[in-house]
This record gives structure tokens, C-alpha cells and sequence, in this order.
């Protein structure tokens, strides 16, 4: 153990005290990551980038912002206004909160091209979903705190779902309220929550990462590493990859807050809450669509609250419902096109979400819930019995090293 | 009744951008200077623009968190805006013996507001609430040309529109009713650089005032972002080259 490490006087003279460098260079240079990693295995790294900026951000906005439901909206004006750089902040928070959403989304529809969800990988695959779980709800809370007309009805609405609970939902809902109606109470508890849940989000990531070290990442072909011959070292190869991954995120998040910062946003929540005017269309921020589509799709409201409770939680029980033993749908002919339906008819789910539930889009969220639905519960069950997989290859080295592309 | 009317008048305000988003209400797209990568306000018309706000708006509508020292980004000097705050009465106190006083405006203070509050507002506007303007253009969709479309789509009624008691007829609004009078005649403000003031030029200006009241920041954040977006490029390109030459190694 000691000096045992390389590197300079001081760094062994530390590391032989607390052997973090040891530590790194376990969990960086000895850790072997598939060789044939694509672009899409940057979403996770991204992700994390997204986490660290929200907490960053979020914690020097909460040096200005005040919790209180009769300061909210002006003080959210005043970080704007007054705050050296408080626009940059808050506007690196708000788009910062959606792109998360963006990247974390595509890491799921990765796992589910790829079937990262399979054994041996459930349990990473199950804190995942905690974690979108728990970003949704900060991500809710979050939009509250301004104490615009959007917050303040997104609440309302939101909140109410829980009254659909039978015998104790209209106490559940007071408990949450804190009172008899949104208010004050609501607000600075929202608060309270917004600034807890994102520590408790990075606890899970740790959880995530802690799994992902025993099972090791997938890859592109879904086959699982045979030897040295398919790994390399996790860096300096993909920091480096990821790095350039993060520019390109930076990139597209800056454009957003420096050109088209309200873009995502809603006018109406440039206006304060007022209880007593309810906006005419009361729309969800655009990464809660689909499933605002689906709670709207079920003409019964707690049948609504529990079709949109099981979208995310038949996820959980996704790696038995697939009963293909294949990972990558690029050995899965049928899957690989069912995948890419369940992809449109989520991202029409999103924009039926964002009309108004009348006419048409009545029937047609209907049916996209439905397809929803049918893809998880039948399809995917039925397509791994009956699909026959084209050959795996030998191993990752055999494809990559033959000069096919990863 | 009276409460309904209110509910209406203001659910027809508050819901004007999604209205507007369903093609309720008339609105073409303006041109501004802000607009665009390189947009910057025009301090020229932000300036008659204040002025038009000064002389007409301000009657009912506030401005709420501009303060006078924020002038300075519409090109007026120190002693200017010293002159500008000093025209206003400001409530402050309590003094030594407990007593509230008024004062003239100084430049930290903000726009006073021209109600006490909401009721009394509606009290004096046939029971419609003047908005706050200094976050009326982020407040609604396309706001920029909504002020505009506004402020310039006061029409005498089509013979089959009946119009509610005190409302007016208005292509912009959705309902096409507003309870607000057409606040622009021409030549309604004198401007001191001579600009004719015919009503379309008082709407343009009084838009680029209040675009700038409600994003003050707009262009210190154009300018951080050519920066930004320039380093970030290059970054992303150096990181993109170490990338490319660490996996060489691998091939």
C-alpha cells in the first residue's frame, strides 16, 4: 500500500493518508468499458453534467429567491433585474431543467434499443427509473416556485390527481397543501422539497453508478465482454469522448439561454398567480406531455391518475415482460421496429398532450395511450417469443477489430 | 353580475396568448431591432417610447420593478434621470415621528404605481385591471407584436357585433373586446426629435420601451453569448481533436 503509488512526493504522501488517487485510478484507469461504445452511451456522463449545473445554479438562485408566496414572483424578478448575472442564472436553471430532461430521456430509449434492462442489468435499470421519478417531481416543484399563473394552476392541477385517491384523497391532498387551496403553505413546502430532492437525486446516481460498476455497461451489439481484448480502459477513452459529448450539450444549452431563453417556457407565467383567473389552457412544461396525455386520455380521473402512474411503473417490470434473451435490437428484426413506433407514439403522446383535450384529440390520445400500453404489456412479450434474432457475433473484438463499424 | 363581468374582462386579458396561439386575435409579425442573433434595443425610439409610457400609459398601468436608475440603458445621463425621478412624488416614511411623507423621486426608486391597488384600479376603470407593463411582452405570446397589434387594432365594430357595456372594439384582442379606450390619437405626444407621432409610430416606440422593461438584460445577454457560443465552439472543437487522437492509439 504505501507508496505504492506513482506520482509525485506530495500526491503519494496524500495517498498513502486517504488513497483517493488509488480510488481514481480503480474507478477511471482500471475500469474496463466495452471498446465498441457508441455516441449514444453519452447520455449517462451527460446527465450527471446536467445534475451538477441544476445544483450549481439552483444553489446561488436560492441565495436570492425568496420562498414565500408574496415575494415569490418579485424576487424571481429581482434575481433577473438586480442579480449580477442572476438572467444568466436562472436562465441556465430553467433551460438547464429541460435539456436534462432531454438528454435523460434519450438514455432511456438507448437502454430500451439496446435492452440495457436485462439481466444482469434490472437493478440499475429499476434506480434509473427512481431517478426520473424523483427528477419529476423536483422538476414540478421547481416550476411552482415562481408564483406565476403556470405554477400556480400546474399545482393546482397537479396536486388535485391525488384526491382521486379513494376515501383519504381529499385529506391527502390538504396534508400536501398545507391548508384548504394552494397557497403560501404549498409554496414554501414545494420549496423546502425542490432544494432537498436533487441531493437525494445525486445519492441515487451514486446507487446507479455503484451498479453499473458490478454489471458493467452494455454496448452496441448487446453482447457481454469475453476478455481484455474487448475492453479499454474507461480513461482516458471515454472521458475524453464524454468531454466532447459535453461541449456539444454546452453548446446547444447556450444557444437556448443566450438566444431563445423563454422559448420553453410559457407567457403565462409572466404573469402572477392569481387564484381567482384560471388560464384558459392550462399545458404542462413540454417534458411532461406525454404523459399529461395519457391522465387525459382515461375519462375517469383516478382512472387517469393510475393509467399515468403505470406508464412509468410497468418500466419496472419491463426485463420480464421482454422475453427475448437478446439484447440489441440490431440482432432483433421485429423489435427494432416496434421500438421505433413506441418512439413516435410517445413523441405523439407529447403533442396531443399539448393541445386541447377536445375533438379529435380525444381519440386519437386514446389511442396512443392504448398503443403505449400494448407495446409494453403485449408486444414486447409476444415479439421475444416469436421473433428469431439474426446470429450474435463471436465477441465485441471479433466486429470491431474485422473493420465493421461498432 | 358585476363579479362576472370581472371574471370576463379578465379571463379575456389573462387568456389572450393561447387565444392568440389558436389564430383568435389579428397579429402580423413586426420587424424589431431586438429580434435576432445580433438584436440590440433602439435607443432612439426607446426614448419616445418612454416618453409615450410617460404621458399616456402611465395614467393607469404600472411599471412595476423598473426603477429610474435603470434609465440609463435608454441613454440618459445621471442628471437626466435625477430630473426624471424628481418629477415623481414618492410615499416614504415613516420619519422621527412616525408620520408617512412623500418626496421626490430619487434615481434607486422604482416607477411609482398609479393605484394603491387592484380595487381601487378596477374602481376607476369601469372595473377592468390595467396590467403591469413591465413584463407585458414576455406575459404574452409574440408579445412584442401583440403590444403592437393592440395598440394599432382599434376598429369601429362590424354592424353584427355587439359590443359589452364600456368595451371596445379590437382586432388584436381575442373576443375582440377590450374594456381599455384606444390610448393613441396621432400627434397625441410632442417628440422632442421631431418624430411624427402618428399612432403606428407611438405603438413601435412604445414597444421597444417596454421590450427593453421587461428584458432589461437582452443585450448584455446577446453579448455574453457570442462569447459564449464562440469559446464553447472552440472547445468543442479542441476536445473533439484530443478525443480523435487518444482513440488513434486504439486503431
Amino acid at each position: 500500500m504505501s507508496n505504492s503509488y506513482r506520482g509525485s512526493a506530495v500526491v503519494r504522501w496524500v495517498n498513502d493518508r486517504l488513497p483517493i488517487f488509488t480510488f481514481l485510478d480503480h474507478q477511471m484507469r482500471d475500469y474496463p468499458a466495452p471498446r465498441n461504445l457508441n455516441y449514444w452511451w453519452n447520455y449517462g456522463s451527460l446527465a450527471l453534467v446536467a445534475l451538477v449545473l441544476q445544483i450549481v445554479t439552483g444553489i446561488f438562485l436560492a441565495m436570492h429567491y425568496i420562498g414565500d408566496a408574496r415575494f415569490a414572483f418579485d424576487s424571481v424578478e429581482h434575481i433577473m433585474r438586480n442579480v449580477n448575472y442572476g438572467w444568466l442564472l436562472r436562465y441556465l436553471h430553467s433551460n438547464g431543467a429541460a435539456l436534462f430532461f432531454l438528454v435523460v430521456y434519450v438514455h432511456i430509449f438507448r437502454g430500451l434499443y439496446y435492452g440495457s434492462y436485462k439481466s444482469p442489468r434490472e437493478i440499475l435499470w429499476w434506480i434509473g427509473i427512481v431517478i426520473v421519478l424523483a427528477m419529476m417531481a423536483t422538476a414540478f416543484m421547481g416550476y411552482v416556485l415562481p408564483w406565476g399563473q403556470m405554477s400556480f394552476w400546474a399545482a393546482t392541477v397537479i396536486t388535485n390527481l391525488f384526491s382521486a385517491i379513494p376515501l383519504l384523497g381529499q385529506e391527502i391532498v390538504a396534508w400536501l397543501w398545507g391548508g384548504f387551496a394552494v397557497g403560501g403553505p404549498t409554496l414554501t413546502r414545494f420549496y423546502a422539497l425542490h432544494y432537498l430532492l436533487p441531493f437525494v437525486i445525486f445519492g441515487l446516481v451514486f446507487l446507479h453508478l455503484w451498479a453499473l460498476r458490478t454489471v458493467k455497461s452494455n454496448n452496441p451489439l448487446g453482447i457481454d465482454v469475453r476478455g481484455p481484448q474487448d475492453t479499454v480502459p474507461f480513461h482516458p477513452y471515454y472521458t475524453s469522448k464524454d468531454y466532447f459529448g459535453m461541449g456539444l450539450f454546452l453548446l446547444v444549452l447556450a444557444g437556448f439561454v443566450f438566444y431563445a431563453p423563454n422559448y420553453m417556457g410559457h407567457p403565462d407565467n409572466y404573469i402572477p398567480a392569481n387564484p381567482m383567473v384560471t388560464p384558459t389552457h392550462i399545458v404542462p412544461e413540454w417534458y411532461f406531455l406525454p404523459f399529461y396525455a395519457i391522465l387525459r386520455a382515461i375519462p375517469d380521473k383516478l382512472g387517469g391518475v393510475i393509467a399515468m402512474a403505470a406508464s412509468l411503473l410497468v418500466l419496472f417490470v419491463l426485463p420480464w415482460l421482454d422475453t427475448s434473451r437478446v439484447r440489441s435490437a440490431r440482432f432483433r428484426p421485429i423489435y427494432k421496429v416496434i421500438f421505433w413506433f413506441l418512439l413516435a407514439d410517445v413523441v405523439l403522446l407529447g403533442y396531443v398532450g399539448s393541445q386541447p383535450a377536445e375533438g379529435i384529440w380525444i381519440h386519437i390520445g386514446r389511442a396512443l395511450t392504448a398503443y403505449y400500453f400494448f407495446h409494453f404489456l403485449i408486444l414486447t412479450p409476444v415479439v421475444g417469443k416469436i421473433e428469431r434474432p439474426r446470429p450474435l457475433p463471436q465477441s465485441i473484438a471479433a466486429v470491431v477489430l474485422k473493420g465493421g463499424k461498432a | 353580475m358585476k363579479r362576472i363581468v370581472l371574471a370576463a374582462v379578465a379571463a379575456l386579458t389573462l387568456g389572450a396568448p393561447a387565444a392568440l396561439a389558436s389564430g383568435e386575435g389579428d397579429l402580423a409579425a413586426q420587424s424589431w431591432s431586438f429580434d435576432g442573433i445580433f438584436g440590440q434595443y433602439d435607443r432612439h425610439a426607446m426614448q419616445r417610447g418612454f416618453q409615450v409610457y410617460k404621458e399616456v400609459c402611465a395614467a393607469c398601468h404600472a411599471l412595476k420593478y423598473v426603477a429610474f436608475r435603470n434609465l440609463a440603458d435608454l441613454g440618459f445621463n445621471e442628471e437626466e434621470i435625477k430630473a426624471i425621478a424628481a418629477e415623481y412624488q414618492i410615499a416614504d416614511g415613516p420619519d422621527e415621528a412616525g408620520d408617512m411623507f412623500t418626496r421626490p423621486g430619487r434615481p434607486s426608486d422604482q416607477f411609482p404605481a398609479p393605484f394603491a391597488n387592484d380595487q381601487a384600479a378596477r374602481a376607476s376603470n369601469n372595473g377592468a385591471l390595467p396590467p403591469n407593463l413591465s413584463l407585458i411582452t414576455k406575459a404574452r405570446a409574440h408579445g412584442p407584436d401583440y403590444v403592437y397589434a393592440l395598440l394599432t387594432g382599434y376598429r369601429d365594430p362590424p354592424a353584427d357585433v355587439v359590443l359589452g357595456e364600456g368595451m371596445n372594439y379590437s382586432l388584436a384582442m381575442p373576443g375582440n373586446q377590450i374594456a381599455m379606450p384606444p390610448p393613441l390619437t396621432e400627434g397625441q405626444v410632442t417628440f422632442a426629435d421631431g418624430t411624427p407621432a402618428t399612432v403606428e409610430q407611438m405603438s413601435r416606440d412604445v414597444v421597444q420601451f417596454l421590450a427593453w422593461s421587461a428584458e432589461p438584460t437582452l443585450e448584455e445577454r446577446k453579448n455574453a453569448g457570442i462569447k459564449s457560443m464562440l469559446f464553447l465552439a472552440l472547445m468543442t472543437g479542441l476536445l473533439y481533436v484530443s478525443k480523435r487522437r487518444i482513440w488513434s492509439k486504439l486503431h
